[in-house]
């Protein structure tokens, strides 16, 4: 195991900055992407859909 | 056809499209298993790196982007030319699907490359071989993109698409190889099948679980973004209309 405590994982040796930016940016632009597919199929179903 | 198989069953958005969606729960999920099981042991197994400390975290995430950034530009240029040599609805639609995910990887690879390039060389960006061809792609992406939305007709966006798509795809090549053929301040691949490998084995097998879990994300979204491109350019044939009444 790397890590003494959690905060020494949330830390990341000082570069807590570069690696959770890297990892929050591509973790959110995956959620968003998937978020944004998902409504652009309700729209479609809306739009074009049948009234049941 | 006498060997009893069709091959191009799967051609027509028809029967495709009931199998896109078992592909992408089927796809989804595994990226699902892979991503966890590739960042647990990129966080909680690999080492700290001797010369740079943690920050060499972020290649769990920087090579499967980039990779992926250009093996999506590779598939979608092949349907590109499959689409303009055998003028099939399919492989436009293909095409359309993986531009936005190949873009959204592209960036990816871009960004964490900024944030691992400054604890390491002292710099967000510099104008060298393998960065520049990079942004290139990004750019080619955004083109593609941006021609394909100009063009009201779908079949002809199709077509202008994939002829920027064709003409794009010299980029790849010239990306992969340049920190061979140039002197670049980004270091050489990090696997070959040439040389022994240069990481430790666990930071290896780390990276390569999550190369596989960002390419079964990157299966699922483009097939989920095909089923809504082939409902909207066919939402007025048989199958679509008969799906869309049925409530779906």
């Amino acid at each position: 195991m790397n890590w003494g405590s959690w905060s020494e994982f949330f830390a990341m040796g000082g570069y807590a900055l570069y690696v959770w930016g890297s990892y929050a940016v591509t973790a959110g632009l995956m959620v968003v992407e998937l978020i944004l597919l998902v409504l652009r199929r309700r729209g479609i179903l809306n739009r074009f859909g049948g009234k049941s | 056809m006498s060997s009893g198989i069709n091959w191009f069953k799967f051609s027509s958005p028809a029967s495709f499209y009931p199998l896109a969606k078992k592909l992408a729960v089927g796809f989804g999920t595994l990226a699902v298993v892979f991503c966890a099981v590739g960042l647990y042991i990129g966080f909680f197994m690999a080492p700290t790196d001797h010369q740079q400390g943690e920050s060499y975290r972020i290649i769990f995430i920087h090579v499967p982007a980039a990779w992926m950034s250009m093996f999506i530009y590779l598939v979608m240029a092949f349907w590109a030319g499959m689409g303009l040599a055998f003028n099939t609805r399919l492989s436009g639609m293909m095409a359309s699907a993986l531009a936005p995910t190949g873009a959204m990887f592209t960036f990816i690879a871009l960004w964490t490359g900024s944030l691992w390039g400054k604890p390491t060389w002292g710099t967000w960006w510099v104008w060298d071989a393998r960065l520049t061809s990079e942004l290139i792609l990004l750019f080619l992406y955004f083109g593609f993109l941006a021609l394909q939305a100009a063009i009201d007709d779908p079949r002809r966006a199709d077509r202008a698409g994939a002829v920027l798509a064709l003409v794009g795809v010299v980029n790849v090549p010239i990306i992969y190889f340049s920190v061979k053929w140039w002197n670049t301040l980004h270091q050489g691949a990090s696997v070959s099948l040439s040389s022994a490998p240069t990481m430790a084995t666990t930071m290896l097998i780390g990276m390569l679980v999550m190369v596989f879990g960002f390419w079964f994300y990157s299966i699922a979204a483009v097939l989920m973004r095909a089923r809504c491109i082939m409902l909207e350019r066919e939402r007025n044939s048989e199958w679509a209309a008969q799906y869309l009444e049925s409530g779906a």
